[in-house]
């Protein structure tokens, strides 16, 4: 079943379109990852979808609702979180109400979630307290990763989570990825280290110039050698 | 000296409650309000207005109240007040800076319009009150209080410091405990994100309005009852407020507390050296020195 259908999307900053009718589709319980060269329109097809920015053209289906004209925080309320590349976290804010903030729609109580957000990061348990500003990046990819999770959702877009982290962290972040799709949550990430978001994605989306250039079962695209040459660095 | 330090705390506390707002209002509306000085004003004169009029027309006497300067319709007044300033500020955003906001216009486009904004309020007191200063209960002598280090105290200014702390601590615990509290913080911190976390930013900026504005209203009522009321308080307030924030750290709620303290006790003890009338002008010679040497005030990172 497809979860979240991107249809023909044109949209950009003022009056610069960044993107000329991209199309991606993800599939329930997937990861999808988008790669492709700096500028190719990656984190603004992501912001397109969350509702910042809003399309010129194009429509974004929800499962069946069209929520193209949606704000940002309705979005939110469909069942989609979104972890943008910086500014991820609220600094002057402790871990646990950066969590919390990720509850903030739920009217229930949130408490197992939160339980099971720190089981997913451990190392945020014992920093409960701890201001998020002051983490290091590492963690405070978790924190806010952790925060977008807080809802339960259905899609998860993530905007290079890897983006600045040492080796061991970036493995870190990639497994805890995995753990958290095997959970049923579909995604769509955008990568620049590609070849590892390509082993771990189920399908992926070649963009360039803001358009869509291939796309394929994520091993497919891995053998492909034009997207071997041009993308992943020979 | 220690009175003029007592002094200064007691002025200063009423600076705080305006700074505080101020603060927020930049922090989460991200508008630097010339007008909230003017907000001030028009809490004490809304409190005068309920006092001399309203108060008394629906028959309620105004037996004074203990050792205080002023009677029990000031205790009915001071919360109507309060609920009066908050729905003019909100009222203001809704008419106003609403609409700014959502032309995204610049930070100095919001800043003239609440210069347009604190001209408006200024000219309805002018022409509903007049220009002359007026007191709560005109003729009332006030009884002082003997301290130690020769310190005299009226009732009304140990009151006045009570109140300025209650509202603080009250304000300390909705943005800690309660689940909007929070999300004000959220959104002074990082809107976009805040948003993205499904917190109605609009909703959270209403929110900022009736709390500062609510803070303005009683900042001006006890500013009303220590001193005096006058249609140009608001803008005489004003450079204090500001400079008070500033020196916290602009988005810095306890900042803005300290702020607004060390800003009134320098001004107060400044009168032992200077003629009172370039009171002022200490709030603004701080003012510039934090602006040279500590930009981000006493509470921002370096650089």
């Amino acid at each position: 079943m497809i979860i979240l259908k991107a249809g023909n999307i044109t949209a950009g900053y003022g009056e610069i379109d960044i993107l000329h009718g991209v199309h991606i589709e993800v599939e329930s319980g997937k990861i999808v990852a988008i790669i492709g060269p700096n500028g190719a329109g990656k984190s603004t097809f992501l912001k397109t979808a969350f509702g910042i920015l809003k399309p010129r053209e194009g429509t974004i289906m929800l499962k069946d609702e069209d929520i193209t004209e949606l704000q940002p925080d309705k979005v939110a309320r469909k069942g989609m979180s979104y972890v943008p590349q910086v500014q991820n976290v609220f600094p002057t804010l402790t871990i646990q109400e950066n969590l919390e903030m990720g509850a903030f729609i739920r009217d229930d109580d949130y408490s197992k979630r939160l339980e099971e957000i720190y089981e997913l990061f451990p190392v945020l348990k014992g920093r409960k307290k701890h201001k998020a500003g002051h983490l290091s990046g590492g963690q405070r990819q978790m924190v806010a990763m952790g925060r977008a999770l807080m809802v339960d959702p259905t899609v998860l877009l993530l905007d290079e989570p890897s983006a600045g982290m040492a080796p061991i962290i970036v493995a870190d972040i990639f497994e805890k990825i995995t753990e958290i799709n095997e959970t049923g949550v579909s995604m769509i990430i955008v990568e620049q280290n590609a070849r590892d978001a390509l082993k771990m994605a189920h399908h992926g989306y070649v963009l360039a110039m803001g358009k869509n250039v291939l796309d394929g079962a994520g091993d497919a695209l891995l053998a492909n050698e034009e997207v071997g040459r041009l993308y992943l660095g020979g | 000296m220690a009175e003029l330090f007592v002094y200064g705390i007691i002025y200063g506390g009423i600076i705080s409650l305006g700074a505080i707002g101020l603060t927020l209002s930049y922090g989460i509306v991200r508008l630097a309000n010339f007008a909230h000085g003017d907000l001030m004003a028009t809490g004490a004169y809304v409190a005068l207005f309920m006092v001399t009029a309203v108060l008394s027309w629906i028959g309620i006497p105004d037996y004074t109240l203990g050792p205080f300067s002023f009677g029990w319709r000031m205790v009915i007044a001071f919360p109507v007040a309060m609920a009066a300033v908050a729905f003019v500020a909100i009222l203001f955003d809704q008419i106003l800076y609403r609409k700014l906001r959502m032309k995204d216009s610049g930070p100095v486009i919001m800043a003239m319009s609440s210069l347009g904004a604190a001209f408006i309020l200024r000219m309805i007191l002018l022409i509903l009150w007049g220009a002359d200063s007026l007191f709560y209960r005109p003729g009332f002598m006030r009884q002082a209080i003997d301290f130690p280090l020769q310190i005299t105290i009226m009732p009304d200014e140990i009151l006045i410091l009570a109140v300025v702390f209650v509202l603080i601590f009250l304000l300390h615990l909705f943005l800690e405990k309660t689940k909007m509290g929070k999300a004000m913080r959220a959104t002074s911190d990082n809107q976009q994100l805040a948003l993205i976390s499904g917190i109605n930013t609009e909703h959270i900026i209403m929110w900022t309005w009736g709390i500062a504005g609510a803070l303005a209203g009683a900042g001006g009522i006890l500013y009303g009852i220590d001193v005096q009321l006058n249609p140009y308080m608001g803008w005489d307030l004003l450079l204090p407020l500001f400079a008070a924030t500033i020196l916290g750290t602009i988005g810095n709620i306890y900042g803005a507390l300290v702020g607004g303290l060390i800003i009134g006790v320098v001004q107060q003890m400044s009168t032992a050296f200077i003629t009172p009338t370039y009171k002022p002008a200490v709030a603004f010679i701080i003012m510039i020195i934090i602006l040279l040497f500590r930009p981000k005030g006493i509470f921002g990172g370096k650089n």
